[in-house]
């Protein structure tokens, strides 16, 4: 691991002080400490947030907050959570391993990095990590790369499960700058590869997350999260499917729809939204409105199979949903 | 090494490590300790190294350590306890699986300096005295190893999951599980220890 300087903070006024350009803010570590034992990530100066207080889990009247330091697994075991919003519990404890998720953070989940086998191996060609260098996977190894938002310089799909299912929700991500703070829809946080695949967020330098927050609506409480993998467990998605739907008397009022391990990032898909809004919710209906889900997907050698397999999971969500009620 | 013991030297440990490296400990005692009060790791000090301040297994110890010294080394190299196995040393295996501050964490992915002022116990820390816990007790009668180089990790890992209370069914302690791989495959032994231990743990 590279030198680096190492602080610890307990205020974000004072994390932003030290904050900026090849600064890495420390939170649970599991993407950070990983990727700086690699030399993938070499910042010059770690800034350890763990004290700051962004902490807490509230529901009210506008929705859920979460702050930026609350655990994946206190969050998947929180009632509110697993009442309103099932489907972020779900895909929390679909993610990583219980120890990861003792440790990740909900806004270090948000920034891990959009990465694939070649992000993480030194000893090959990759746009992500070395700009210019060139895109191993393109040739390579690519089975589970993403077939949507790719580009020549860059095939990695976006790993977080969590994410997905916030998109789908519309979620905000608040940060803290010396510049004040902002709010950031979670769908326009994140940015595609095109030629410029190591920039994946819309942060700039020394920006902090502090928190999230998660609208109240009449879909969420009836949502799910679907993910199809290799192993049953601790693994990747294939394909995964973030699904909300509002029904009233068999018919779909309103639908949230979100699709991850096939994108390069947290994929919303209005299309297939708008397609069951107002039909009744029936397989016929499903199995034609998800027909476009994968419009626009560039397939590489080995991941051919993904536009099928992302329509099936998208009806399988849907179909669990619908029998749930 | 070293550590600034302010409850004598522990319980005579079941370990093969202690057993063997006890005379080891003594000669090596003089490297690091500077008795350091209680005030966290803010920032590096001019050798680069930051003051860290821990209950590890019940102990209070103080050292200080690189700020990129991921606690499992600091546990295994400078402490003395290697119970805790490196395994992949990337977070995927579950080998070197701890508490801190009641959560199973990975100490391969925990830097140090995080820990300061934490509760950790390792896998030395589990047995009564002579006693062992339950969840070890239950690896052994059912034969819940082969090679044994994840079992520290694998007990660590169940004992916190049954108190976080997710250990009902076998489908759920394998799902809880998937952290922790054994490469010579004794899950389903495992699996039965875990089942077995935790009504011995409920009691």
């Amino acid at each position: 691991m590279k030198p680096y300087d190492y602080t610890q903070v307990r205020s974000v006024r004072q994390a932003i002080r030290h904050a900026g350009e090849g600064t890495a803010y420390l939170a649970g570590g599991t993407t950070l400490v990983d990727l700086m034992k690699l030399d993938v990530m070499t910042p010059a100066r770690v800034v350890d947030i763990n004290r700051l207080p962004l902490r807490g889990i509230t529901f009210d009247r506008d929705g859920l907050h979460v702050g930026a330091l609350e655990r994946m697994s206190d969050v998947a075991a929180d009632r509110t959570v697993r009442r309103h919003y099932p489907m972020i519990a779900e895909a929390l404890e679909l993610s990583a391993s219980a120890q990861l998720r003792n440790m990740a953070s909900i806004g270090g989940n948000l920034l891990q990095r959009t990465r694939c086998g070649y992000f993480r191996d030194v000893a090959t060609a990759c746009n992500k990590r070395e700009p210019g260098s060139g895109c191993s996977a393109l040739t390579g190894v690519n089975r589970i790369h993403a077939i949507l938002g790719t580009s020549d310089a860059c095939v990695a799909t976006h790993a977080s499960d969590l994410a997905v299912a916030l998109v789908a929700l519309g979620t905000d991500v608040h940060v803290a700058s010396a510049r004040g703070t902002r709010t950031v829809p979670l769908d326009t946080f994140y940015t595609l590869p095109g030629t410029t695949p190591h920039v994946e967020n819309v942060l700039r330098p020394g920006e902090l997350i502090t928190g999230i927050s998660v609208p109240s609506s009449k879909w969420a409480a009836h949502s799910t999260y679907l993910k199809i993998r290799d192993r049953q467990s601790y693994e990747f998605a294939l394909a995964s499917a973030a699904v909300a739907l509002e029904l009233h008397r068999g018919t779909i009022k309103q639908a949230r729809v979100a699709v991850g391990g096939v994108g390069t990032k947290p994929w919303r898909l209005t299309t297939v939204e708008r397609a069951l809004a107002g039909r009744p919710a029936t397989a016929e209906t499903f199995e034609s409105a998800v027909g476009n889900a994968a419009d626009g997907a560039r397939p590489l050698a080995h991941n051919a199979f993904k536009p099928a397999l992302l329509r099936r999971t998208l009806i399988r969500a849907l179909t669990v949903l619908q029998e749930r009620r | 090494m070293n550590p600034d013991d302010d409850e004598g030297h522990g319980r005579s440990g079941v370990s093969r490590r202690g057993f063997l490296g006890g005379s080891v400990a003594a000669a090596a005692a003089p490297l690091l300790v500077t008795a350091v009060d209680a005030t966290p790791a803010e920032a590096a000090e001019g050798d680069g190294l930051v003051a860290v301040r821990a209950r590890i297994n019940g102990r209070t110890v103080t050292t200080r350590v690189d700020p990129r010294a991921t606690l499992l080394d600091t546990l295994r190299e400078r402490l003395e306890l290697c119970g805790t196995k490196k395994g992949c040393d990337r977070g995927q295996c579950g080998a070197c699986t701890v508490h801190v501050d009641g959560r199973r964490v990975l100490s391969c992915l925990t830097l140090a300096v995080t820990a300061n002022g934490a509760e950790v116990t390792t896998i030395e820390g589990l047995a009564d005295g002579d006693e062992l816990h339950p969840m070890q007790q239950a690896f052994i009668d059912h034969d819940g190893l082969q090679c044994g180089f994840c079992t520290p990790g694998q007990i660590m890992s169940a004992v916190a999951m049954v108190h976080e209370g997710h250990a009902g069914s076998g489908e759920e302690i394998r799902e809880r599980m998937s952290g922790n791989i054994c490469r010579c495959s004794a899950y389903p032994f495992i699996v039965d220890a875990i089942r077995d231990a935790q009504k011995v743990m409920g009691r």
